[in-house]
């Protein structure tokens, strides 16, 4: 099975993030820039079915230069070679976009199982998966918790607000992932080392057949007007536990009118 | 005045949610509230008295398993073929999986741009947003098409404005394309009677420091008693405690209610992200040093043990 895993550079979630003040996009400038977290449960899955079933694992990044270094870390836990999808002019691209350089660089690779984290930690948006599947006319199986693969048929489990749907399709399909899913393997020293002799092809607009115009900022199809740090919260009352602390908390709730 | 459309989540346990409410009441603002019921047959007329209490003027159904039985696809060609028709100044959604799902697919299908997580929506289209964990403020807005939004649970208090929506069913054509992810089960878990996670007004949430899953007991009889839903940190849910779909913060829910309780929670970034917007946060945690007292609008640096029996029974005391 070909399977592509999407991978997304990010900002470490652990640590201050910001809007640049010039053009309003997340600086990776100044920031610890790493794997999205749940990408990784993502490559995890794409390796324990190649193990199973057999078949090529390919990362596919989109981002500037930098995201080499996530690239690198990616093929690190073991997939065979990746794709980047770099371009001066896509700085700026809205989700939209995004989805359409992406399906554009899928329809290249023909991949009959697409794996992606659920969301990244810097937008959270949660929506590329289905708009990648829209654009490709493929199935969407998101937010699994669970994922079976039986010959060409995709099982899997998701969470809902109500308990969890069992949702099958045929490949090819999308399919995005929780952390709930596996335990993502630590790349090996092993790993590392192979990992810097692994192919990165880079791709541009231009070889994806996808105008400068329709990406960045001329493209994008939703603008950040301005963007404000929302002032720190301060602590307030702090109390040490002299035997009375539980009292003194349901005072506190009375005098907010919770009881 | 315009249509705003309003794609209504509801459950079949509790009818319809919170969040559809408040985007009702939003979508007063913009122009003429419509609801769009999607869902198993029958599914609009259970909803259609608490739609109308809220300011729904329409409703607009389609049902069926055509539409209920695949993920979010067949639902996302009804709304685009009805955004078409009718033109409506704007649409709103729930900023759930679902809700995001079908969003994200109307934005492709109508080449349209899309904001989620919105927490409010000014009429001439202006959303804001709460990024990076809570820290920073954003004003945005879509550039290309209508405004095509998820609103965020919590965001605003929903009033009644009573309506007497007369129900359109809508003729639905599901094309096999729509067809490909076919939802095989539904299986519903235990709930009990707390009110889900991102719409409570009250969460009491438990951490690494509630020791066990035995334990939670103590954190369930503390939001029960304040008619709040229980939540758990990562380091909770990770040690097996509480079941992964209450866990907030980064990588879980995000919520935003009116009184947050942490219980044995230090206050890890990756938790403070789907917290620090409730509006009043307490905290108990026996490390007075834990990071969640510089969130805290009233802490008790002691053991939980000792302290949230004690509360409990100070609330029944009050009762």
């Amino acid at each position: 099975m070909n399977i592509v895993v999407l991978v997304k550079q990010v900002p470490d979630s652990g640590a201050d993030r910001n809007l640049r003040s010039d053009d309003n996009t997340v600086d990776r400038g100044s920031a610890n820039n790493v794997i999205n977290e749940m990408d990784e449960y993502a490559i995890e899955e794409a390796l324990k079915i190649k193990e199973a079933h057999g078949g090529e694992v390919t990362i596919l990044t989109m981002g500037p230069d930098r995201a080499t270094e996530s690239i690198r870390k990616a093929l690190s836990m073991g997939p065979d070679k990746a794709v980047h999808v770099v371009d001066d002019a896509l700085h700026g691209s809205c989700a939209v976009a995004t989805s359409k350089v992406l399906a554009a660089a899928l329809g290249q690779l023909g991949a009959d199982l697409v794996i992606c984290g659920a969301e990244s930690t810097d937008g959270r948006v949660q929506v590329l998966p289905h708009m990648i599947a829209e654009r490709l006319g493929v199935a969407a199986l998101t937010g699994a918790r669970k994922l079976t693969v039986d010959g060409s048929t995709l099982t899997v489990e998701r969470q809902t607000e109500e308990g969890y749907e069992v949702v099958t399709a045929a490949t090819p399909a999308v399919v995005s992932v929780w952390d709930t899913i596996n335990e993502p393997r630590y790349p090996s020293f092993k790993g590392i080392m192979a990992a810097k002799k692994k192919p990165v092809q880079t791709l541009s607009l231009a070889d994806l057949g996808v105008a400068p115009a329709e990406v960045g900022f001329d493209g994008a199809t939703s603008a950040v007007l301005e963007h404000t740090k929302r002032p720190p919260r301060s602590g307030g009352e702090k109390i040490s536990d002299e035997g009375e602390g539980g009292v003194k908390l349901v005072e506190f709730l009375a005098t907010e009118k919770f009881v | 005045m315009s249509e705003v459309l309003v794609v209504v989540e509801a459950t079949r346990e509790f009818g319809v949610k919170k969040v559809t409410l408040e985007m009702l009441t939003l979508a007063r603002e913009l122009g003429t509230p419509s609801a769009v019921v999607l869902g198993g047959a029958g599914a609009a007329e259970a909803l259609s008295a608490k739609l109308g209490e809220y300011g729904a003027e329409k409703i607009y159904a389609a049902e069926g398993a055509e539409i209920d039985g695949y993920l979010v696809a067949p639902k996302a060609t009804v709304v685009a073929e009805l955004v078409k028709r009718v033109q409506p100044a704007a649409v709103l959604l729930a900023s759930s999986q679902e809700g995001k799902e079908i969003a994200a697919r109307l934005a492709v299908k109508l080449d349209n741009g899309i904001l989620t997580d919105v927490v409010a929506l000014a009429a001439d289209g202006t959303a804001t947003q709460v990024a990076f964990a809570g820290s920073t403020i954003v004003k945005s807005k879509v550039t290309k098409g209508l405004p095509l939004v998820t609103v965020r649970p919590n965001s605003l208090t929903p009033a009644p404005a009573p309506a007497s929506p007369a129900v359109e069913q809508l003729t639905v054509t599901v094309g096999d394309a729509d067809k490909l992810a076919k939802v095989v089960e539904r299986v519903a878990e235990q709930k009990g009677s707390r009110p889900e996670l991102t719409e409570a007004s009250v969460v009491v949430s438990g951490g690494r420091g509630v020791g066990n899953a035995d334990n939670f007991k103590l954190v369930e009889e503390l939001a029960d008693l304040l008619g709040g839903a229980v939540g758990a940190s990562r380091a909770a849910v990770d040690s097996g405690f509480y079941p992964h779909q209450f866990q907030v913060g980064q990588t879980g829910k995000t919520v935003s209610p009116q009184l947050y309780i942490a219980l044995g929670i230090s206050g890890a970034i990756q938790h403070r992200a789907g917290m620090q917007t409730s509006k009043t946060i307490v905290a108990v945690n026996k490390d007075g040093e834990a990071p969640i007292f510089e969130l805290a609008d009233f802490g008790v640096v002691g053991d939980l043990f000792k302290v949230v029996p004690q509360a409990a029974e100070e609330i029944r005391k009050r009762k």
